[in-house]
């Protein structure tokens, strides 16, 4: 059985409110309330506080608009890991491994999470520095399997649906415009050529009323 | 081993055409069916809670789980191939429906001289004109036998269009090039997404003839033959990949399986997942039945006088093999069949186009937009050019979704990552779209498929291994396509393209097309051929099979429509001649 490990989030350094979609339960952290701790199913502490800063590098925050961090991409990317994703439950995985073309794709034997947790071995310390150094750190792995990982696993942690842990409060989908599972486009398609069309966003939950089970979730 | 009860007909697979057989077959006589499906039932009404990209076009969750089984992949048959260990190139469904639950619902018949590919190329240009390493072949049916039952499919699925053709008569808006035709489609053409209006306009300035995409997610409601009705497309964008939430969608859990179900002389058995085809070689060559790992996880045998191999392409050439049905193909020596003729698709980004205003791209269907064949098949002359046969361009509005489509940009941004990077790729998320090129592929002596000999399914058994690469033939076709696509994404008002660099090696790991064709090919002749053209197989005259695995070679269109309409004709001569006098049909 592994220690629990949390991930401890205030509001300051998130920057505003946000709701996050805990457990499927949703939480409202307001800028006045006391930080709130998030436990966490994969990464240890130390893991989630690095994932979560190289994430910011990878999609920063900036004046105008949110990034990595208000989505909560570190989140998401700890409930895939723990999930069916991260254990390789749909790939196959029988040996022989061996080195091949890139045309026939991912041939190694690591699971995910065991590309994480070596890959997170060697930026020790980086939460803590500063964002140049960040920068230049991500700079000499950008060619890693890890690196192409965490990159693909920021942008699915920004745009999936918040069920996933990931789009907090859909700030994702908020900043490219995409409006979730709409039911209906009937009227519209053949109304807006050549104008923005859009409708504010809902979650798949809020779509359907229904109790939906994400794949990290099964057994 | 259990042996169960035998019954009149077991059909393996339960996708598109192994219903509809079950259907045709089930309706028309009393024989008792077992249809064996190795996925899980799906339950199409809760479609709806399936709306979301993750799960559903990211983690594929309807598609086959490779951790069970998978394909191995050479390019050539000096190299050791290696097992594709995730989805990419194909996405082969898994379950009730296969994969005509999660199709695009792209629904184009075939030109009329693919069917007569060899005779009708060397007639016009000549035998040296071929590749040499080519192994195309005629499919011993003709586009005048098969119409009849293309426009008996377009009514099971309630087709949205606009004919081009209607008994030799051009009409424009429609495709001008496509085959004749003897009606108008059911239901007329799907509204036009932004972006396909484009092209539209853009092809139609170069003086090109665009037309509305035969669509089976249909325009408006729409009962056809069976009784079985549906509702119109709400332009909800989630079709490949997604069960369709509103059933507008022609899927066969939506036109088959209610049929199916009230008939007590169809079983229906999931978790079924079949090894074996058992068959008596001696005085009178017949398969027997199947054997079969159950629910439980039990090993039974169910024998049939009736075998129907109706599971996807590599299931369906997999099986033969492992069950020492017919000879394998040998490409050096070239004996054989089992396994020949393995042929793909060309379907490349021809031209990805950066516009200056937006497109609304969440809004669409799998198959609202607009094609046009101006330089499909033979329709443009090759007699100067390096390759034969074409494809289609299009432009569709499959309604976009954030993590596969975030961050395409224009070469001219070089960051993948950081705040650049970031800016960039929101500010062209909804600005981009595609001009995509979809090309025949010619079969080849080389490209085939056989046993692997040292990777193993989960039960032990050995992976199905191709042998695949493009030749000249399609490389030069694409590099035809590109700049072709260029012109029309600038007559479109493109402020920036990019143009596709060019196909290289055949690449497993970009999504191409899950139209993945032979192995058990059809054909006049059984030295080169499976079966027949009836699909019966030419030793064991009990054993039919359906499916894109009987293409000789594969067109650019969609295969759905011919794999229906090829098994609605099978139904026909299985119903009227077959089940009178049991025997060789051709």
């Amino acid at each position: 059985m592994r220690r629990r490990h949390f991930l401890t989030l205030s509001a300051a350094t998130l920057g505003g409110v946000l709701v996050y979609s805990l457990d499927r339960k949703a939480s409202l952290l307001a800028s006045e309330q006391k930080p709130i701790r998030i436990p966490l199913r994969f990464f240890t502490e130390t893991e989630a506080l690095i994932v979560a800063a190289a994430a910011s590098r990878i999609f920063p925050s900036d004046d105008s608009s949110p990034g990595a961090r208000e989505a909560g991409v570190s989140i998401y990317i700890d409930r895939q890991l723990a999930g069916s994703y991260g254990r390789d439950r749909y790939r196959y995985t029988q040996p022989p491994f061996e080195d091949a073309p890139r045309e026939l794709g991912y041939q190694a034997e690591k699971t995910p999470r065991q590309i994480y947790r070596e890959g997170l071995k060697d930026l020790k310390g980086f939460h803590r520095l500063y964002p140049e150094h960040q920068d230049f750190a991500l700079k000499q792995i950008e060619s890693s399997t890890f690196f192409a990982l965490l990159r693909q696993n920021t942008i699915e942690g920004m745009f999936c649906d918040p069920m996933h842990g990931g789009n907090a409060g859909m700030v994702g989908w908020q900043l490219i415009g995409f409006p979730g599972p709409r039911m209906s486009n009937f009227d519209e398609i053949d109304k807006y050529y050549g104008q923005s069309f859009r409708p504010k966003p809902a979650s798949l939950t809020e779509v359907t009323h229904a109790e939906i089970r994400p794949s990290e979730d099964e057994r | 081993m259990k042996s169960l009860p035998a019954v009149d007909v077991v059909i393996i697979g339960g996708g598109w055409s192994g219903l509809l057989m079950a259907k045709e077959l089930g309706s028309r006589t009393s024989l008792s069916i077992v249809v064996l499906e190795r996925g899980p039932s799906r339950d199409s009404a809760g479609y709806a809670n399936s709306m979301d990209e993750l799960d559903y076009a990211i983690r594929l969750r309807m598609m086959q789980d490779l951790s069970q089984e998978t394909v191995t992949l050479r390019h050539d048959s000096n190299k050791r191939a290696l097992p594709l260990r995730q989805h990419g190139a194909f996405l082969p469904g898994a379950g009730v429906g296969g994969s005509g639950e999660h199709w695009n619902a792209q629904c184009p018949r075939f030109l009329p001289d693919c069917f007569e590919l060899l005779s009708q190329t060397t007639a016009k240009y000549g035998a040296g004109a071929l590749p040499k390493d080519h192994s195309i072949q005629d499919w011993g049916i003709t586009y005048d036998e098969l119409e009849p039952y293309y426009t008996q499919t377009e009514r099971l699925l309630g087709v949205s269009g606009k004919a081009g053709n209607i008994k030799g008569t051009k009409i424009d808006g429609g495709n001008i090039f496509e085959g004749w035709r003897s009606e108008e489609y059911p239901t007329p053409p799907t509204k036009v997404p932004y972006f396909a209006a484009l092209f539209r306009d853009g092809a139609k300035s170069l003086g090109y003839h665009p037309y509305t995409a035969p669509s089976a997610t249909i325009s408006q409601s729409y009962t056809n033959p069976d009784g079985i009705g549906r509702g119109a497309c709400t332009y909800c964008g989630f079709c490949g990949r997604f069960g369709c939430m509103v059933g507008a969608k022609a899927q066969p859990s939506n036109l088959l399986l209610p049929i199916i179900q009230k008939k007590k002389n169809i079983a229906l058995r999931t978790g079924a997942w079949v090894r074996r085809i058992l068959f008596d070689s001696a005085s009178k060559p017949a398969a027997r039945g199947v054997t079969y790992i159950d629910d439980h996880g039990e090993e039974v045998f169910q024998p049939a006088a009736l075998v129907v191999l109706s599971s996807w392409t590599f299931s369906n050439t997999r099986l033969l093999l492992l069950s020492g049905i017919g000879e394998p193909y040998d490409p050096v020596s070239g004996r054989g069949t089992v396994g020949r003729n393995l042929t793909h698709q060309i379907s490349i980004p021809a031209a990805t186009a950066f516009f200056g205003k937006p497109l609304n791209r969440f809004m669409g269907s799998g198959s609202a937009g607009f094609l046009m064949s101006d330089f499909d098949g033979d329709v443009f002359d090759h007699s100067s050019l390096p390759f034969l046969r074409g494809g289609t361009f299009s432009a569709r509005g499959y309604g976009f979704q954030p993590i596969a489509s975030f961050g395409v940009l224009p070469r001219s941004v070089k960051a993948t990552w950081g705040a650049e990077w970031k800016k960039a790729a929101v500010s062209y998320y909804d600005r981009i779209a595609t001009v995509t090129f979809t090309g025949e592929h010619l079969a080849y002596k080389n490209n085939f498929m056989d046993l692997d000999s040292s990777y193993k399914d989960k039960l032990g058994d050995p992976l199905l291994r191709l042998t695949l690469d493009w030749r000249d033939n399609e490389r030069n076709m694409a590099d035809f396509a590109t700049p072709k696509a260029v012109e029309i994404a600038r007559a479109m008002g493109a402020e920036e393209i990019n143009p596709f660099s060019g196909l290289r090696q055949y690449d497993a790991t970009r999504y191409q097309s899950t139209h993945v064709q032979g192995g058990t090919i059809m054909g006049n002749s059984p030295t080169h051929s499976v079966v027949n053209p009836f699909l019966q197989h030419w030793q064991l005259p009990n054993l039919f099979i359906l499916g894109g695995s009987t293409f000789p070679q594969n067109a650019s269109a969609n295969p759905t429509p011919t794999i229906l309409a090829l098994t609605y004709r099978t139904a026909d001569a299985l119903v009227n001649r077959y089940l009178k006098n049991p025997g060789p049909l051709a």
